[in-house]
């Protein structure tokens, strides 16, 4: 049985088929890439009753037009965007039934970069090397193209009710918590403090593999850096170009490089680095190695904190666009759910 | 705790192996922060003990040119009992003086050198202080070591060169080299896996593919393997590309 296929039309710029990525080939030179924020491939997880995060489609900044060709449920997760289904307003960080024929338009996102669309039975695109994310940096698949359909798996439970989450914020910046790496001992103290002190701002250049950060304060450099062999590199890296500028490596990063790097942002902060939009603030703060240790859940533990989350998707009659034609009894509810809904 | 200590800023060691951590789940094991020769046989040599010890919770290990970064499983061990147990590995030998176990493996890679397959020989030879000529016969010569693999999927990192070779990156980016160039800088070489821009001088180019993700071995090359270049003329690499084969030419010696 097939789960038909979604017919991607007019793609936003950058869309691609991201899952958990590759993790454990640093060695071959290939970084885990998958989504820049897997927190929202568990969340589409918990939303669909999912067992393991599934392969979703990653959008940059906006989405595009769906159809799909099969009924399916679907979750949209991640950095909040506009969306409709048939011209119908549909909550974000929720799940939805959708039927062939319907059209769901995602337009641009609200706040923060990356949001997700998951279809209830997955994207079957091929693997390669284990995973079906592009890895737009090692040439590894591409982004998506208008007119492209891709192939669905069969929703497992096509009538389960639609839930709601209420999303971790990670899409306004704030503080990343850092632990120290291997060149933090090239730094002077001055320098460190002032990395930990100093209110950054998102800058322009930013994608899959990092993004850069920039603030007043003099450049963050070290004097040792010079002739430094080059070192493996990875994900949530602070590295530091010779202008002293703070670059935070994300999932696509490179395996090796030259430049030294400060220290690390725990992985459980890294969503909020990658959904940074330009001029998002963001700020460092170091916590102890045991800290970071103990912050540290794997996806498993992570999907059973948001499934507690859960809630019933109770329509908002504001999105309900023909209220009238509803018969509403006497016009008397609770009003609970809508609190609820909101809170 | 010992990994903090180790890390304070300003406190970096330049010759001693350090155990630092290295980001959720790792610790690097470094020997140096140049990369000079006794360092990368260390780093060669640990990363060989490190493969064969069989550390309970271990699930990754990632070789550099003079470190190794270990990835534990937090479920099965913590990390300073990791660290502790990579101390006492570390403890065994003089990794300074400890030469790694010859190669298994030694690539014979066909490479056009110069022309247009090699833009930057001229100028890199002058700056080597050799000859054209003198610098291919010498880099052909040496039997180069895979000493990582990285930047790019399956990219190799070649070395050593003699300390002549110690050439700075070139002030410009070249905006793009091709894939299978193979650039030279710092005493190595390295084999692009895709086009890419760099610093480093193109001095040759092979047909040999250094990532093929659609095989069971998408890496070829390993860290450890020996890699030697067989010079073949412009008009014999223009027929190995337009081949297509993967192994441009080359062939794989197994030693017994």
């Amino acid at each position: 049985m097939s789960g038909g296929s979604v017919i991607l039309r007019a793609l936003g710029p950058s869309v691609s088929v991201q899952d958990m990525g590759r993790p454990g080939r640093m060695a071959q030179g290939i970084s885990r890439g998958g989504a820049v924020d897997p927190l929202a491939l568990v969340e589409a997880a918990a939303l669909l009753g999912s067992r393991k995060p599934l392969p979703a489609l990653e959008m940059a900044v906006s989405g595009g037009r769906f159809e799909v060709t099969a009924p399916t449920r679907i979750a949209l997760t991640g950095a909040p965007m506009q969306a409709e289904l048939d011209g119908r307003p549909l909550r974000w960080s929720a799940s939805h039934k959708m039927e062939p024929g319907e059209v769901l338009s995602i337009g641009a996102a609200r706040a923060g970069t990356f949001g997700y669309l998951t279809f209830a039975g997955g994207i079957e695109t091929p693997e390669v090397l284990g995973s079906r994310s592009a890895h737009l940096a090692a040439g590894i698949g591409s982004a998506l193209e208008s007119g492209a359909r891709l192939p669905l798996g069969v929703d497992p439970e096509p009538d389960a009710p639609a839930l709601v989450l209420t999303q971790d914020d990670r899409f306004s910046g704030g503080t990343l918590r850092i632990i120290p790496g291997p060149q933090t001992g090239l730094f002077d103290e001055a320098t460190y403090e002032r990395l930990t002190t100093t209110e950054f701002t998102r800058a322009r250049q930013g994608n899959r593999q990092g993004v850069a950060l920039e603030s007043d304060a003099p450049a963050l450099t070290s004097d040792k850096a010079k002739g430094l062999a080059s070192d493996v590199i990875f994900e949530g890296d602070i590295q530091m170009t010779g202008a002293g500028t703070p670059y935070v490596l994300l999932a696509e990063c490179q395996t090796i490089g030259g430049y030294p790097r400060i220290g690390t942002v725990l992985p459980c902060d890294l969503p909020r680095v990658a959904q940074a939009a330009p001029g998002t603030k963001l700020r460092f703060k170091a916590v102890t190695l045991d800290e970071a240790d103990a912050l540290a859940p794997r996806w498993e533990a992570q999907l059973q904190a948001q499934r507690a989350k859960l809630r019933p998707l109770i329509r908002d009659p504001h999105d309900i666009h023909d209220l009238l034609g509803y018969q509403l009894i006497s016009g008397v509810t609770a009003g609970r759910e809508l609190e609820e809904e909101n809170g | 705790m010992m990994l903090e200590e180790a890390l304070r800023p300003g406190t970096a060691q330049a010759h001693r192996p350090q155990i630092l951590p290295a980001g959720g789940n790792g610790l690097l094991v470094r020997f140096a922060l140049v990369a000079e020769p006794r360092a990368i046989a260390a780093a060669q040599s640990f990363h060989q003990r490190v493969t064969e010890s069989d550390l309970p919770g271990l699930r990754e290990v990632v070789p550099s040119l003079v470190s190794v970064l270990l990835r534990f499983d937090p479920e099965a061990v913590t990390r300073a009992e990791m660290a502790q147990r990579l101390e006492t590995l570390l403890s065994e030998a003089d990794w300074q003086s400890a030469a790694p176990h010859p190669a298994q493996r030694v690539w014979h890679l066909p490479v056009a050198f110069g022309g247009d397959h090699g833009p930057d020989l001229e100028e890199a030879a002058k700056l080597a202080g050799l000859s054209p000529q003198a610098a291919i016969d010498e880099i052909t010569a040496t039997p180069l070591s895979v000493l990582a693999i990285g930047f790019a999927p399956g990219q190799p990192y070649l070395g050593l060169l003699p300390e002549h070779w110690n050439l700075a990156r070139r002030s410009e980016l070249n905006p793009r080299v091709p894939k299978g160039a193979l650039c030279v800088a710092v005493r190595q070489l390295v084999l692009f896996a895709n086009a890419s821009p760099t610093g480093w001088h193109q001095i040759a180019r092979t047909a040999f593919d250094v990532f093929r993700p659609d095989q069971s071995d998408p890496v070829p090359l390993h860290a450890g393997d020996e890699v030697r270049l067989a010079p073949v003329s412009g008009t014999e690499m223009d027929a190995l590309l337009k081949a297509d084969d993967p192994m441009g030419g080359a062939r794989c010696e197994v030693r017994s």
